[in-house]
């Protein structure tokens, strides 16, 4: 038997209807919750008042600027990285035993739950180099656990980069160094911009590789070598140790604006970059 | 009348495939000299030669020697990055960079240090004029060069080339992909910048060759099979084979 091509046609349409519909749907209901449930606690003095009694009461002040601290500092240790990584690979090897090994291990770091960067955090920051539980061992790790992303997202934006521009670029009397920065990266900006805002929001959310290394002081880290808490893990803490459900929420909103946030600023970003450059 | 490159048994080869097999022939000084031959020839591998592009093949091998000005071009001591400040290329797809009319122009200036502002401006201008663009474009120059048609485009890569202040000029079938009018303004301009520079024009329009040069060489299969004054190679061949070409039995 055969389906009428037009029924078909609008049985497809229906259901991949549907399946768009149901993923918008799960985010909204992720979203609605947590704004039902936190709406009500969060205010000015929340958001710029410290914890108190472990967080039962007053605000989430420490741990959001634990949160931008770790994640700033993470993200400047990790583009550079990534990026200058990326820009090796790509423009000054050729492809060969050496970057097939390189690549390999990026893409294995990528697969390694975070725990197990908690664990090496812990075991190698932490206890090894003495660092403690502090920002600056929370930092490393996280920079470990995002640069496989910033890697292949730059790698991919460069390697999109048309060899024309390129070549242009030599004829034009640049040095391959002039090429990289003034073609080819500009070029490759928005994608690069793509996989560092999938890195700020993985180390926004990351609690497992967080807790570990950076520990969960509630006090506000004044230096680099002192511990801290990030939202992240103020809201597990919370949760799981069931000191308050409502300041959970809140904490949870507040966290989900501020990635909300975060990418508006991404994308403005990236507009001007694109903006600039076409 | 001067000689502004010499090439001296030229042997270019791609992992022991030969695509130049020993050349030897003389450019002269602020003329338009027509590269032509069927694909395959090694018309644009020499081109590749003389501006050091071919420094970015993997696995080219060159042998011999490209004189300019009666230096070896292909030795040691000299700079590709340098060198190609003096050999000046416009490709045969027009390729603006994604920056705007002013910066695709200012953009090989502002590479060489000590570049003033006012300096650049009338760079960009004046080559921008000489390029015969400028009335088209010059209440613009802010705007993306993307939005060039095409025709516009390759004469801002030509612009964009003159910028360089370099002595030769080559142009690797530069109006392959554009329309008789776009055409017909490239080849005005050319016939101007000779005055100026030395110019190479590789192409397969035969008909263009005849129509700008002022010598003329046809190649064919890595070899020079004959090289002159492009009135004498287009009504008196000495070969058979170019005539043949020009009269479009291959190619």
């Amino acid at each position: 038997m055969r389906i009428n091509p037009r029924f078909a046609d609008k049985l497809v349409k229906i259901a991949l209807n549907g399946q768009a519909f149901f993923t918008v749907w799960i985010l909204v209901a992720i979203v609605a919750v947590i704004c039902v449930k936190g709406l009500p606690y969060v205010n000015l003095e929340f958001i710029f008042s410290s914890p108190v009694d472990m967080g039962r009461h007053g605000g989430i002040f420490s741990t959001i600027i634990g949160t931008v601290l770790l994640v700033i500092l993470s993200i400047f240790v990790a583009t550079p990285l990534g990026v200058g990584t990326a820009i090796f690979l790509t423009e000054y090897t050729k492809e060969s035993v050496f970057t097939k090994i390189i690549r390999f291990g990026v893409e294995s770091l990528a697969g390694i739950p975070s725990i197990l960067y908690g664990l090496f955090g812990f075991i190698f920051f932490v206890i090894k180099l003495r660092m403690g539980w502090s920002l600056l061992a929370g930092v490393f790790t996280i920079t470990i656990m995002i640069l496989p992303t910033i890697i292949r997202t730059s790698e991919e934006a460069i390697k999109a980069v048309p060899r024309n521009l390129r070549i242009v670029s030599y004829s034009l009397s640049a040095t391959k160094w002039e090429t990289v920065t003034k073609v080819v990266l500009p070029s490759a900006a928005p994608g690069i911009l793509t996989g560092i805002m999938l890195s700020i929001g993985r180390a926004v959310g990351e609690t497992a590789a967080v807790i570990f290394t950076m520990g969960s002081s509630l006090r506000l880290p004044t230096s680099l070598m002192e511990s801290g808490r990030t939202m992240a893990v103020h809201f597990y803490i919370l949760a799981r140790e069931g000191i308050s459900m409502q300041k959970a929420y809140a904490t949870a909103l507040v966290l989900v604006l501020s990635i909300l946030f975060i990418n508006i600023i991404a994308y403005y970003i990236m507009n001007r970059v694109v903006s600039k450059y076409s | 009348m001067n000689v502004k490159i010499r090439i001296e048994g030229l042997k270019v080869s791609f992992e022991g495939k030969e695509i130049l097999k020993g050349l030897s022939i003389d450019v002269f000084k602020n003329k338009i000299t027509g590269f032509m031959g069927p694909a395959g020839s090694g018309k644009s591998t020499l081109i590749s030669v003389i501006n050091r592009m071919i420094d970015f093949e993997d696995n080219a091998v060159v042998e011999g020697k490209v004189l300019i000005d009666g230096q070896n071009i292909l030795g040691d001591k000299i700079d590709a990055v340098q060198l190609r400040r003096r050999v000046g290329t416009v490709f045969a797809v027009p390729t603006p960079l994604p920056r705007s009319i002013y910066d695709n122009i200012g953009y090989g200036p502002r590479l060489k240090r000590g570049n003033h502002r006012r300096e650049l401006r009338t760079l960009v201008v004046e080559s921008l004029k000489k390029a015969f663009l400028w009335d088209e474009v010059k209440d613009r120059l802010d705007t993306s060069a993307l939005k060039l048609s095409g025709g516009q485009q390759q004469r801002l890569c030509l612009a964009r080339t003159l910028a360089l202040t370099p002595e030769i000029i080559l142009l690797d079938e530069p109006c392959s992909g554009l329309d008789p009018i776009s055409t017909a303004k490239i080849e005005e301009a050319l016939d101007e910048l000779k005055k100026d520079y030395t110019i190479i024009l590789v192409s397969n329009n035969t008909k263009q060759i005849a129509r700008i040069t002022d010598h003329a060489a046809f190649f064919y299969m890595g070899t020079l099979i004959e090289y002159g004054p492009t009135e004498k190679v287009f009504t008196n061949p000495s070969e058979k084979h170019t005539e043949d070409y020009i009269q479009g039995k291959f190619g």
